[in-house]
């Protein structure tokens, strides 16, 4: 393991209880660097971002975060690395409670001994960022759905950390706002040396920003690359994924009985 | 049919191993939340807020239901004293009602069914739209940050609500009897201040009420805390926290009634 690598994976299996999400991922993630996590719905993608952050225990293999194994870790070890660690929820998960102002300003309060004048103005620049400076004091109910995962977003980069998760960052944005999020993922890596884990679907988008790409599928890593590699490959999973066909070795559907039998139809009429 | 039975006896096993595992955790957790509630002494602007939802927001309904009750009281008090010719004590009748059970019992009824199902369904919703989760991997503690300062809200609340009750009971008493019936003003007031004892009838109800606190509020959180992550699972677990602290208060209430007023002459 080289200084470089901020997190590595080895061997990773993690199943819900008899059901076996991941087998065996091996992942290998730079410092400074963006990298995309693509996968069809329910391929274990958030599973994997959870692993990541400790928030559940892998049933075998490991996955080290900054050289420590992250279940290994004591829970108040666990949480110093957290603290260097941020996740940007799938659905935003900002604090109902709590107005944006503050949801952004949460962890400042929490874990600083920052004044109130240097968190206002830390909270208006990471809103700012995201393009939402005028809302800081609405509460999360009153915003749309594009805008509460931009605020979120703006709350998961509220102490600079060293790793930050994307999960699906891109979803629900109009394609102006998207622009402007991919940008601002890929310009944060490069001015603060952090890097970026991005769960995505957005092919294109992504594949403009980051800087290296692993498509997972049924538990496993199918293909890893370089955007170029990927956009080159000819792979038939890759090949699919990114150009969205319908035919080829990723099946759309759950794994099930054959829809014949379930539609209990006669053999004869199948 | 053996195999029945033996299917029979084994839910019956299932059952019980699983409500005593639950208590088990659900004592643990009550533990846990105590063991970290150092950040809501430490930064107790984090329990006022709370206490104005549970507490100040519970006042109206706590009032109201208070009032009514009181008078209902004076009416059915008086109805039954004047046959003796003692309708004067109705005031005695009335305070001691009041301050021995209906006050902590009914307060803390009330204050379940209103505060107590709310705790339970916002934390609940915490839970299912990942804000827990979020503040975990933000490294914050959710039962420090979240469910500690909610419970002592509660806690607190609860004596001042039931304290409310009583005195608006007492003057809803004091509303028909006096003012409707027209029982002697002077009479309802001594015989009252004569028959209440500080020590035996207030402080015992005081305790009630803070035992109730305890219990009601534990619940609460705790249904919330363990809600399954889905509307559903939340709405189940607000009717839960209603019925479980409902038969909590009144078995709790028995229990303390005959403990405290055992040797009562
Ligand atoms: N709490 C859970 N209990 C049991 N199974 C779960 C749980 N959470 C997720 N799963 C299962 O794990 C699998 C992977 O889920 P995960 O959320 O990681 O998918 P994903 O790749 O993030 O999908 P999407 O792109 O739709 O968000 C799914 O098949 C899901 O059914
Ligand atoms: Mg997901």
């Amino acid at each position: 393991m080289t200084p470089e690598t901020l997190v590595e994976i080895k061997g990773l299996n993690f199943s819900y209880g008899e059901r076996s999400i991941l087998k065996g991922v091996n992942m290998t993630m730079s410092r400074g660097k963006v990298i995309a996590i693509m996968g069809g719905s329910g391929s274990g993608k958030t599973t994997l971002l959870r692993l990541i952050g400790g928030a559940v225990r892998p049933s075998s293999g490991y996955v080290k975060v900054a050289g420590k194994v992250v279940h290994e870790l004591k829970r108040d070890e666990l949480f110093e690395m957290r603290r260097k660690m941020s996740m940007l929820f799938q659905f935003g998960a900002l604090f109902t409670d709590l107005s944006v102002f503050d949801n952004v300003a949460f962890q400042m309060r929490e874990h600083t001994d920052l004044p109130e004048s240097m968190i206002r103005d830390l909270v208006l620049m990471k809103l700012q960022a995201v393009g939402l400076r005028g809302v800081h004091n609405l509460m999360p109910a009153q915003l749309s759905g594009g805008m509460a995962r931009r605020v979120a977003l703006a709350r998961s980069i509220a102490l600079d950390p060293l790793l930050i998760m994307y999960d699906e960052p891109f979803t629900g944005l109009d394609p102006i706002s998207l622009t402007v999020i991919g940008n601002l993922i890929r310009r944060l890596t490069d001015a603060l040396g952090m890097t970026s884990i991005v769960v995505t679907h957005d092919v294109q988008e992504s594949l403009k920003i980051v800087d290296y790409v692993y498509f997972i599928s049924e538990g496993v890593i199918a293909a890893h690359g370089t955007p170029a590699e990927v956009r080159g490959s000819v792979a038939p999973f890759v090949h699919q994924f990114v150009h969205g066909e319908e035919d080829g070795p990723v099946s759309f559907h759950y794994p099930a009985e054959t829809y014949a039998s379930d539609l209990k139809l006669e053999k004869g009429f199948a | 049919m053996p195999r029945r039975i033996v299917i029979g006896i084994r839910g019956v096993g299932h059952r019980v191993i699983d409500s005593i595992w639950r208590l088990g955790y659900a004592s643990r957790f009550f533990l846990l939340t105590l063991l970290k509630s150092g950040i809501s002494f430490r930064r107790f602007g984090l329990v006022i807020r709370e206490l104005y939802f549970t507490g100040v927001l519970s006042l109206i309904i706590i009032i109201v239901s208070g009032l009514f009750v009181g008078m209902v009281l004076g009416l059915q008090g008086y109805e039954t004293l004047q046959r003796f010719g003692a309708e004067s004590a109705v005031g005695t009748m009335v305070a001691l009602s009041l301050v021995r059970e209906l006050g902590p019992v009914v307060a803390a009824l009330l204050f379940a069914s209103r505060a107590g199902s709310a705790i339970t369904a916002e934390i609940g919703l915490m839970k299912a739209t990942d804000q827990l989760a979020a503040m975990e991997m933000m490294a914050v503690d959710p039962i420090a940050r979240v469910v500690a300062p909610r419970f002592w809200a509660g806690v607190i609340s609860m004596p001042f609500l039931a304290a409310m009750f009583s005195v608006v009971g007492v003057f809803g008493g004091y509303l028909v009897a006096v003012v409707l019936i027209g029982v002697d003003d002077g009479s309802f007031w001594s015989q009252m201040q004569n028959a209440v004892d500080f020590r035996y009838d207030i402080v015992n109800g005081v305790i009630k009420t803070c035992v109730f606190g305890v219990a009601v509020t534990a619940i609460a959180v705790f249904e919330g805390y363990d809600a399954s992550p889905t509307a559903e699972g939340v709405s189940g677990a607000t009717t839960r926290t209603v019925v479980t602290s409902s038969l909590a208060i009144l078995g709790l209430d028995f229990v303390l009634t005959s403990v405290m007023f055992r040797g009562m002459s």
